[in-house]
């Protein structure tokens, strides 16, 4: 085999070995102004062109409100805009687009898909009956119970000060060491120098 | 290897059932003959458990796909990094990794706690090994990683491709992590119970394992927010998914310990409060994993329904009668050393925060569990998403925003009027500055407006508290001001580290408010068409669609999707959003086909594409796009507040010191003119 031949087979060797890469990477195999995908399979589920429905502001505000049924936990709007491969967010889209074509208000549509769907269908339950307890509950409780730590607070700050008062501190291992500003004129000057050796221990 | 495997998940559970008995036996009647050998059973199940998981991973590693776990979650082309991952990515191989990460946990706590805390140490033991025992009990005889199948498939069905993202190679041991190392600290709690040793020891010796469990599990949800934003592609980062809110019960129980131990440590008040706090967090973490593997409530993060849910339920309800009722029979032994002496402190304030940490987590809980009680009492199923969530816990959350700039600014013990005004006058001013700022430049929304002038204010508390702090330290040691700045956070490490995650705190809820403004539009577009958008800061970004390209990669095929941006007529380059059909390596699809978002990310905004498919098979696409503000300050808040929690938990950095000795010390910083706490 001559170089020239050993060369070209070389040549031909690399060429066949970066098919393979060629074709996968190689421009699309479509032609003319919108090519065709030469598997449009693995672009996922086809698509319908966007209509003003499909990003109508009002539409979208009552989909978040409306909850898939694909078991996703999402909303109608977000599912269909992000698992693409979802069959029901599209179909309940085409559902509230319907109903607001027929002149149904916000609040129609979302009775529309309870009756329909059951309560189940709404992203959040109707503050109603027993459900209102879901919306009042957690904020009651931290009201209650901070009303009820105010008030043990309160009790207890007239009780140590009346315990003050008669000379019975609270703890004596903490009172005896005077607290804020106007009590440190109160301080001999050995409790003082006791307090900077704490503060350069502590630095604080 | 399988047989290794499975031989050392049987001597895991014995040596850990030893471990668990004898620790609990020999330490009750103080018997070191018994416990004598509790310590090396510890360590000798930590050996079998890793090497448990090492054969698991030597069956992923060589595709052996006669294992059913190997099979169900690998191929043979998928990636290397994957195949790691691919330990923690299913029901079985998670509970093996959970198994061996605590079983190494309860070994370190036998390592590295001080001798003086020796006496506590079998009982330490005995809750580490019960727990893991519990574990291995659960895999041995409900999820076993090492069962086998009657026949070998010719190739594996891959990793599921939302899981084929870098970050699941991290965000779940994160997560993890901060879940299972929240047992040390309940293992120190009950052995503290236990041993009727009630004063403050149990305390520091778990102060730097509760800082690991909620630095860990800040990480692991910051993570998972990343994962969601970059991954899921619905352009958001929390939707209150039950997984979710289960990852954030334990955090904030955990912060809520974090500040009312601070109260037992310099006041010895809310003893019974911590104790309830940590076995709580631990009871949450235990709640999260049921609801996670159970399948009891609909989750997209949930793994495959199975009866594991019940071993998890079952254990729950058992720790939480032994640990209350523990708590119970201790309760006379834990009564606060002193008594708080004003609403106005902040000790109070500590209070009314863990009030509103522990609010927040009962309304996460109460939110997450709603449709069962409702379908319960009512018979019929409700859905409980985003909207409920935001509208129970948002003022909540407004609240606890605005605590975190109040409590810092009031002195423990009660602060007096001229203390009072001395510290809000700079950070009120800040807040309402911001808020005056705000509504000038035409921002709108009450719960934004609220959340940013609130940050505002916070800021105001933090910044206030470093300059304050750091001229101090240059007046009384004349030191520059980094010098200064670098010794103050150096010597006050707990102090300034918790301010530092205040600011990553007060980043997220800036970061949180940007969502309010975000903008998207759909549009189908054929090469060479345009779409604009403006968004919230006013600039108009044009994207112009230039084609769809597919080729193949090492276990997929891809759609290519690529539009050219520009940004107010500036062109930006080129953004690029795919499909991915996966395959195995017979080219077989083996899942429905993903997407992969692009991301064009700065300080103000993201531009985000989504390539939601093609109209009728050809190069005419259908795009997602949207313009979602200050999401980069996500992330950056994040980073912050785990910054912040290293800085607190570094060695050294100076003891935590008794209120007596902080209060003695407060008259001369005052002569130096410097911080009030």
């Amino acid at each position: 085999m001559s170089d020239c031949s050993r060369r070209s087979f070389i040549g031909r060797l690399g060429a066949v070995a970066l098919l393979p890469l060629q074709q996968a990477q190689g421009p699309l195999a479509g032609e003319g102004e919108v090519g065709t995908l030469r598997d449009p399979g693995a672009a996922g589920r086809a698509r319908a062109p966007t209509e003003i429905a499909d990003y109508d502001e009002r539409i979208k505000v009552i989909e978040q409100r409306l909850a898939c049924s694909c078991g996703c936990t999402l909303d109608v709007f977000t599912c269909r805009t992000t698992d693409f491969t979802c069959t029901y967010s599209p179909q309940l889209h085409r559902e509230v687009v319907e109903l607001d074509r027929a002149g149904k208000t916000a609040q129609e549509i979302l009775d529309a898909f309870v009756a329909k769907y059951g309560e189940k269908a709404l992203m959040a339950p109707k503050p109603e009956g027993f459900n209102l307890w879901g919306y009042l509950l957690p904020g009651s409780a931290i009201l209650v119970a901070g009303g009820a730590l105010v008030a043990v607070l309160s009790r207890r700050r007239v009780a140590v000060a009346d315990a003050m008062a008669v000379g019975v501190g609270p703890s004596p291992s903490i009172t005896s060491v005077p607290v804020t500003g106007p009590h440190a004129a109160d301080a001999t000057p050995e409790e003082m120098e006791r307090l900077r050796r704490a503060l350069a221990e502590v630095e604080d | 290897m399988t047989l290794l495997g499975e031989f050392c998940l049987w001597l895991a559970l014995l040596l850990s059932a030893w471990a668990a008995v004898l620790g609990f036996s020999g330490r009750w009647q103080d018997r070191p003959d018994l416990t004598a050998s509790v310590r090396g059973a510890v360590f000798a199940t930590f050996g079998a458990l890793a090497v448990a998981a090492l054969a698991l991973w030597k069956g992923l590693a060589s595709h052996d796909f006669n294992i059913e776990y190997v099979a169900a979650y690998t191929s043979r082309n998928l990636p290397d990094g994957y195949i790691i991952s691919a330990l923690w990515a299913g029901q079985k191989g998670s509970l093996l990794f959970w198994a061996v990460v605590l079983s190494l946990f309860g070994a370190l706590a036998q390592l590295l706690t001080p001798r003086r805390y020796g006496a506590l140490m079998p009982y330490v033991a005995a809750v580490t090994s019960a727990v893991v025992a519990f574990f291995v009990c659960t895999m041995v005889f409900a999820a076993n990683p090492f069962e086998r199948m009657a026949f070998t498939p010719a190739d594996g069905r891959g990793l599921n491709p939302q899981l084929q993202n870098p970050g699941m190679m991290i965000h779940p041991p994160m997560l993890y992590l901060g879940y299972i190392s929240i047992t040390i600290p309940f293992a120190f709690a009950i052995a503290a119970l236990l041993s009727r040793s009630l004063d403050t020891g149990w305390i520091h010796a778990i102060r730097k394992w509760t800082l690991v469990s909620w630095l860990f599990l800040s990480i692991g949800i910051t993570l998972g927010m990343w994962w969601a934003y970059v991954e899921l592609g619905w352009g958001g980062y929390w939707a209150w998914d039950p997984v979710e809110n289960a990852s954030l019960l334990p955090w904030l129980t955990m912060t809520a310990f974090l500040h009312s131990v601070m109260i037992q440590e310099k006041r010895g008040m809310l003893k019974r409060w911590n104790l309830g706090l940590i076995v709580g967090t631990f009871l949450l973490s235990i709640f999260g994993t049921f609801i996670t593997r159970s399948g009891v409530i609909a989750s997209v993060h949930s793994f495959t329904q199975s009866n594991v849910g019940y071993f998890f339920l079952a254990f729950l309800v058992v720790c939480g009668i032994l640990s209350f009722t523990l708590l119970y029979t201790r309760w006379s032994s834990l009564k606060a050393e002193v008594q708080l002496e004003s609403v106005v402190s902040r000790e109070a304030a500590f209070l009314f925060n863990n009030l509103l940490l522990v609010g927040v987590a009962f309304s996460v809980l109460w939110g997450t569990l709603f449709p069962i009680l409702s379908e319960l009492v009512r018979g019929s199923k409700i859905t409980v998403g985003p909207p409920f969530f935001n509208r129970v816990n948002i003022p909540i959350g407004l609240l606890l925003l605005a605590l975190t700039g109040i409590g810092p600014l009031i002195a423990w013990r009660k602060a007096s009027t001229a203390n009072l005004k001395r510290q809000f006058i700079g950070p009120v001013a800040a807040g309402v500055v911001t808020a005056v700022a705000l509504l000038a430049a035409g921002v709108r929304g009450l719960y934004p407006v609220m959340a940013l002038s609130l940050a505002g204010f916070v800021a105001g508390t933090i910044g206030q508290e470093f300059y304050r702090g750091v001229r101090a330290r240059r007046r009384m040691h004349g030191e520059s001001a980094p010098v200064a700045f670098g010794r103050l956070v150096a010597r006050n490490r707990r102090r300034y580290g918790g301010y530092l995650v205040h600011a990553g705190v007060l980043i997220y809820f800036v970061a949180f408010s940007g969502m309010a403004f975000k903008r998207e539009i759909e549009a189908t577009l054929k090469p060479g068409d345009s779409a604009t958008l403006t968004s919230p800061f006013g600039h108009t970004y044009t994207f112009t669609h230039v084609g769809v390209s597919q080729f193949e990669a090492l276990n997929r095929v891809v759609s290519a999707a690529t539009v050219q941006v520009a940004k107010d007529g500036k062109p930006e380059g080129l953004m690029t959003s795919e499909k991915r059909q996966h395959v195995d390596s017979f080219r077989r699809p083996t899942f429905e086909p993903s997407t992969e978002v692009g991301i064009r990310s700065n300080l103000q905004e993201d531009v985000y594409i989504t390539y939601a498919g093609s109209v009728g098979g050809t190069e005419e696409a259908v795009y997602r796009l949207t313009i979602n503000p200050l999401v980069w300050w996500v992330w950056f808040g994040g980073f912050v507040l785990a910054f912040g929690g290293l800085v607190t938990m570094w060695p050294g950095g100076g003891a935590v010191i008794p209120v007596a000795r902080a209060a003695a010390a407060r008259p001369s910083l005052a002569e130096a003119g410097a911080l009030t706490e």
